[in-house]
């Protein structure tokens, strides 16, 4: 997205740039915007370098020397749990988003390239899902997953999250704009089958918005609380959320704790703004165009 | 799109998309139906086989979800939440976008990142940070501005701010990644009657812009009203909070501390009955409106 928009802009804005000055009050509004948004994010980041004195003690904008410290307690607490939360995590967004973006994809292409009896009935169907609140679903889930004895592991936290409708909303648009229907006819033609279309042509066109569609759903896998916060109990087998939950509750009260928290917690967020910002042109949230270029 | 005649191959293609719409959607809203209709009811003194059955109540369990003034504490509290987050956020979410979006900003590629990167920060995260930065003892905010961020009263602006800080940047980009599709011929046209940059952001680019707004809007409904992550995570923080500080919460103590099956799964079907009544609600508003004007 940030390709297309700046290519966009610097060739459209050349002309029109003279005699139409730079406005200082939108440019300092957006600013403000932006140091709101950062501000706790360079918080944390200073905080989690500070030692226990330090937190209390020094000014908030100073660095701590701490910082080693706090990671080398965190990953001793309670025999490195933390690593553990960080590779369910892992697991469950990776895992889930993996899937879900498959079948989203798979989904996509045979909504918009196939005419069939009852294909609006289905598409409507799917994407009335968007409507239901998870509050509805959660706890029939957790119930019907203790029902076959498989509450409290890691599928219960895996499969509920990889049926996402609107991901396949967006890949119905994507597949629509990105594979030509000429392409399938001629393969039609020269004898291929449709599972081999399917997998040869049509899927290999739809990386671009694949991709786009995987990170989404990264991300939401990645910050669902509420799911693993029901589905499990056992704290070997929670994501960061549910884990950084619990430590927070553990440790509230107790001053002493604050640093393993803030560090935990700016450790939970570092992979993700690392992802989002080396993965910039993908975050879109329009696929019509057909194309991330 | 090609007639059909691919034989059995669309259905072959959507059929893991609608085994798990049935297996983790359709079966659950029935089971949650089931369930909400349900009672346990005790004879004699409850003891020994068959003394505890399951029984048919029909409406009874709504009954008592509408009549229960703690839920309906709830609603209220989440309903002042909600208006606050739903204006403030997607007001600035549209105020930046189309700042963005006038051509006439420094630094726009560094602002859209920044404003757009609390988006990667996980809801729990972003409430354990917000919370410290409103504890006294490390809170640098509190140096600069004396306000006890949670009191009773302002524990509630406190919570939307997570949730605005959380939320403005994805709707921005909804916003923004809209308006770039417009032809940009169009605005030309509006400069050369005369048309002043606020003109045109008011005139052509917030009607353009509308259906994005709207569903915009839509989700935003249905994410406030289920609010559950904030609350419960800054209630470790304060005292202020409830357990069934939103009727979520409330849900939630119902099927997993107390035991109450039956009462969770009919408040949870009311929580999901306000929310679509409250988005189609929102689109009839919008669209009759649309009408009157057009």
């Amino acid at each position: 997205m940030a390709a297309t928009v700046s290519h966009r802009r610097s060739r459209a804005g050349s002309g029109r740039l003279i005699g139409r000055p730079v406005g200082a009050v939108p440019t300092a509004l957006l600013l403000i915007g932006a140091i709101y948004c950062l501000f706790p994010v360079v918080w944390v980041l200073i905080a989690a370098t500070k030692s226990p004195g330090e937190l209390f003690s020094t000014a908030t904008l100073s660095f701590g020397t701490g910082f080693l410290d706090n990671v080398a307690e965190l990953f001793a607490y309670r025999d490195g749990v933390f690593w553990l939360w960080a590779g369910n995590t892992l697991l469950y967004a990776g895992g889930g988003a993996l899937l879900s973006t498959a079948v989203s994809a798979v989904s996509g292409y045979a909504l918009a390239k196939y005419r069939f009896r009852g294909r609006d009935a289905i598409f409507n169907l799917l994407i009335g899902g968007i409507l239901v609140p998870a509050v509805v679903l959660a706890i029939p889930q957790y119930l019907l997953f203790s029902k076959i004895g498989l509450a409290d592991s890691y599928w219960a936290v895996l499969l509920p999250q990889i049926l996402h409708p609107y991901s396949i909303y967006l890949a119905r648009i994507y597949a629509a704009a990105a594979i030509p229907d000429s392409l399938l006819e001629a393969g039609r033609i020269d004898g291929a089958g449709e599972w081999r279309l399917m997998s040869r042509v049509a899927m290999p066109l739809m990386v671009p918005g694949m991709v786009t569609i995987f990170l989404f759903q990264f991300v939401a896998i990645w910050n669902n609380f509420l799911l693993p916060f029901i589905m499990l109990g056992d704290d070997g087998k929670f994501p960061l959320t549910v884990g950084l939950y619990t430590l927070l509750a553990a440790g509230a009260n107790q001053p002493a704790l604050y640093n393993l928290i803030l560090t935990g917690a700016f450790l939970s967020i570092v992979p993700l703004i690392a992802l989002f910002l080396t993965m910039q042109r993908y975050w879109r949230t329009d696929l019509s165009s057909g194309a991330v270029k | 799109m090609k007639r059909s005649g691919r034989g059995p191959w669309p259905y072959l293609f959507l059929t893991p998309a609608m085994v798990l719409f049935t297996l983790f959607l359709a079966v659950p809203i029935g089971y949650t139906v089931y369930l909400a209709t349900r009672r346990t009811k005790v004879s004699g003194l409850g003891l020994g086989k068959g003394a505890r059955r399951e029984v048919f109540v029909g409406f009874d369990n709504f009954a008592a979800a509408l009549a229960d003034t703690e839920l309906w504490r709830g609603w209220l509290r989440v309903l002042g939440y909600g208006a606050l987050v739903l204006v403030v956020m997607l007001g600035l979410a549209l105020l930046f976008a189309l700042l963005l979006d006038s051509a006439r900003v420094r630094l726009a590629r560094f602002s859209r990142i920044a404003i757009f990167l609390p988006y990667a920060v996980p809801g729990v995260a972003a409430t354990l940070l917000w919370g410290f930065l409103y504890l006294p003892s490390l809170s640098p905010i509190r140096d600069v501005l004396d306000v006890d961020f949670l009191g009773a009263t302002t524990v509630t602006y406190s919570m939307a701010n997570v949730a605005v800080w959380g939320g403005v940047g994805f709707n921005m980009l909804v916003l923004y990644t809209t308006l770039r599709a417009i032809p940009r011929d169009l605005y030309e046209a509006a400069r050369l009657d005369g048309a002043s940059e606020l003109q045109i952001a008011l005139r052509v680019k917030i009607p353009i812009l509308a259906p994005a707004i709207v569903l915009t809007t839509v989700f935003s409904i249905i994410a406030t009203i289920q609010v559950f992550t904030e609350p419960t995570t800054l209630r470790p923080l304060t005292n202020t909070i409830s357990s069934t500080w939103s009727p979520l919460m409330k849900v939630y103590r119902d099927a997993f501390v107390t035991g109450d099956l039956y009462s969770a799964a009919a408040t949870s079907i009311v929580i999901a009955a306000i929310s679509l009544v409250l988005s189609f609600g929102f689109l009839r508003v919008v669209r009759h409106h649309a009408f009157r004007e057009g």
